[in-house]
């Protein structure tokens, strides 16, 4: 266990926002999940109840009949703000005053960075390029990944779970997002960050960076790489389809999504699970490409 | 009288001038009335409305991280402003510029500091962000556009943190940059080593990676455009971009919640086609 590779990792600068957002994340995924769970709890005593239901002013919020239903933003909610910016202002001082950005030596074009790095946001990215040649990893998921988010109201057609935290009312689609980005684009950037090394090199943490390390690693092609994919479509998209109709209250969603709806939500999901796939066809059989053609490989 | 009850007074008296009535142009007192028209005639304040969801002013809804967000940004370009008056984006100077700010500008390296880590915090912080949104289901009906607009910010947000990567010119943001801008030249039709460019007649020098850089390689003109981009088109379009998700808040109804929760058996019916 080398501790100090794992401190020099941990510390230098640019990794100390990633440190922060390993503590935050978990936090706030904690949080809104346990409001979650209390608007669930609500719903299932509501739903038991139905005369309760018709008088309930259903939030979990403390309540009082002769409350207001709004409040003055000033200054109910500007002190908060208020108060918010000062947290924010004496949080990025005290870092700002603690701990020096980084400058490496000046840009030299001759001396290559090993392992050299994109800016932790797009470390993600850059571990799909083992995975993925650079037009997949570094042109067409991150283009995906954007129009995915994009279409995401446009294809949940669930009218419940507006406006509330509730997991009961919402479950795929809170697993879906929970899966892409704790699953794969936070994890990605936390193996990007914490695991690869010189080479881009596999290195738990604390182990010792090696330099001369060499891996000789064979990968070969899957033989009817074509016949895989289709195959591994046409069992995604049932898989996927069984999901989301598996109760009645699934089915009645589904009943509502226009034949588009569903085409693009099973392209998205059929896709965001097959880089999990790739992933383990690489890690665990040394499979480079699944589909060779003159022109690409994928 | 004591020194307070005189200071009130001439407090009072001042605000009844020509001037002061001028400069605030309502009254500021204890009303229902006074305290919305404060929030309504102020440009600054009136993205808010004037009442709001009384659940809503809690933490624990939004994690005021829209806000914090936007702060953030407010800070970055305070302090981008203060770090462009020492700062030129040509080779070798850059670099000495950013030694310089270190070492012989007072607060030139809690400047730095404060700009670089507000930087991570934005992007932290609008992860975040959007995944409340997630999940309070704030995206749907009727805020779907603005969770569209919302993801342009996001993307950015990554931008503009990318592209001021390569200013301090670096070996950290050279090859970060470097790494980046070589998957450009794998994008399909338009890259140079992507699928169909070659066919396409795309080499090194007409590629879309040499669009981004200037050039075939990470230099002059590429730290040139990283600092166009990054000081003047970004923060133009991220701004107008939030102006329209600000607005877009309003207009879809304020913030989305906390609603009162909906059950299963209320969903309305769908419409027969
Ligand atoms: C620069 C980035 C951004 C800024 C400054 C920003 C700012 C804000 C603010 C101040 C609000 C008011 C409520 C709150 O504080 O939560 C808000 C609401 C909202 N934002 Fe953003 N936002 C940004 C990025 C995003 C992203 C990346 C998304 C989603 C992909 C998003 C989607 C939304 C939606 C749908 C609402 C309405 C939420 C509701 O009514 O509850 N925004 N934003």
């Amino acid at each position: 266990m080398d501790l100090h590779q794992l401190w020099t990792i941990l510390a230098t600068p640019d990794n100390v926002p990633i440190v922060l957002l390993a503590l935050a994340v978990p936090f706030y995924t904690w949080y809104g999940l346990r409001q979650s769970f209390a608007n669930d709890r609500l719903i299932a005593q509501l739903e038991a109840d139905p005369a309760l239901a018709r008088t309930h002013h259903r939030k979990t919020q403390p309540w009082r009949p002769e409350w207001d239903r709004e409040v003055h933003v000033w200054p109910y909610l500007l002190r908060i703000e208020f108060l918010a910016a000062l947290i924010v202002t004496v949080i990025l001082l005290v870092w700002s005053i603690l701990l020096n950005a980084p400058l490496e030596e000046p840009a030299n074009p001759n001396l290559t960075m090993n392992p050299s790095k994109a800016p932790w946001y797009f470390v993600g990215l850059q571990e799909m390029l083992v995975y993925f040649d650079p037009w997949l990893a570094g042109v067409v998921i991150p283009f995906l990944i954007i129009v995915g988010l994009m279409a995401i109201p446009y294809i949940d057609t669930n009218p419940l779970g507006s406006g509330y935290y509730t997991f009961k009312q919402r479950k795929a689609a809170i697993l879906t997002f929970l899966f892409g980005f704790l699953g794969l684009w936070l994890t990605m950037i936390f193996i990007g960050v914490f695991v690869r090394g010189p080479g881009w090199m596999w290195f738990w943490p604390g182990a010792t960076w090696d330099h001369n390390r060499l891996v000789f690693e064979v990968n070969r092609d899957l033989p009817f790489g074509a016949l895989f994919l289709a195959a591994y479509t046409a069992a995604a998209a049932w898989a996927i389809h069984k999901l989301i109709t598996l109760t009645p209250f699934h089915r009645k969603i589904h009943a509502r999504m226009s034949r588009f709806q569903y085409l693009v939500m099973q392209f998205f999901l059929i896709l965001m699970l097959a880089l999990p796939l790739k992933i383990l066809l690489r890690q665990l059989f040394r499979i480079k490409y699944l589909l060779v053609t003159p022109w690409f490989n994928i | 009288m004591s020194l307070s009850a005189k200071l009130a007074r001439l407090l009072k008296s001042a605000r009844k001038t020509q001037v002061a009535k001028s400069v605030l142009r309502v009254k500021h007192e204890d009303t229902p009335r006074a305290r919305s028209l404060g929030v309504l005639s102020n440009v600054f304040l009136h993205l808010h409305p004037a009442k709001i969801n009384r659940d809503a002013v809690a933490y624990n809804y939004t994690w005021g991280m829209g806000g914090m967000t936007f702060y953030v940004y407010l800070v970055l370009v305070f302090t981008g402003a203060l770090l462009m008056f020492y700062y030129h984006p040509s080779k070798v100077v850059a670099y000495r510029d950013i030694l310089y700010l270190e070492n012989d500008v007072p607060f030139g390296k809690l400047l730095r500091n404060m700009h670089r880590w507000g930087a991570h915090l934005m992007v932290i912080m609008v992860q975040l962000h959007m995944f409340r949104v997630f999940l309070t289901g704030s995206y749907k009906k009727p805020r779907e556009f603005n969770w569209v607009v919302g993801v342009i910010l996001l993307v950015l947000t990554l931008l503009l943190s990318f592209t001021g990567y390569l200013l301090p010119d670096d070996q950290l943001g050279f090859w970060a940059v470097t790494v980046g801008t070589n998957m450009a030249r794998a994008t399909p039709l338009l890259g140079n080593e992507g699928p169909f460019g070659p066919q396409l007649g795309m080499t090194p020098y007409n590629d879309v990676r040499f669009g981004l850089l200037g050039g075939s390689i990470v230099d002059s003109n590429a730290l040139l455009r990283a600092y166009i981009w990054h000081c003047i088109a970004i923060p133009i379009l991220a701004s107008l971009f939030m102006i329209v998700h600000f607005w877009r808040v309003r207009k879809d109804g304020g913030i989305s919640g906390p609603a009162p929760v909906m059950l299963e058996s209320e969903i309305p019916q769908p419409r027969e086609p």
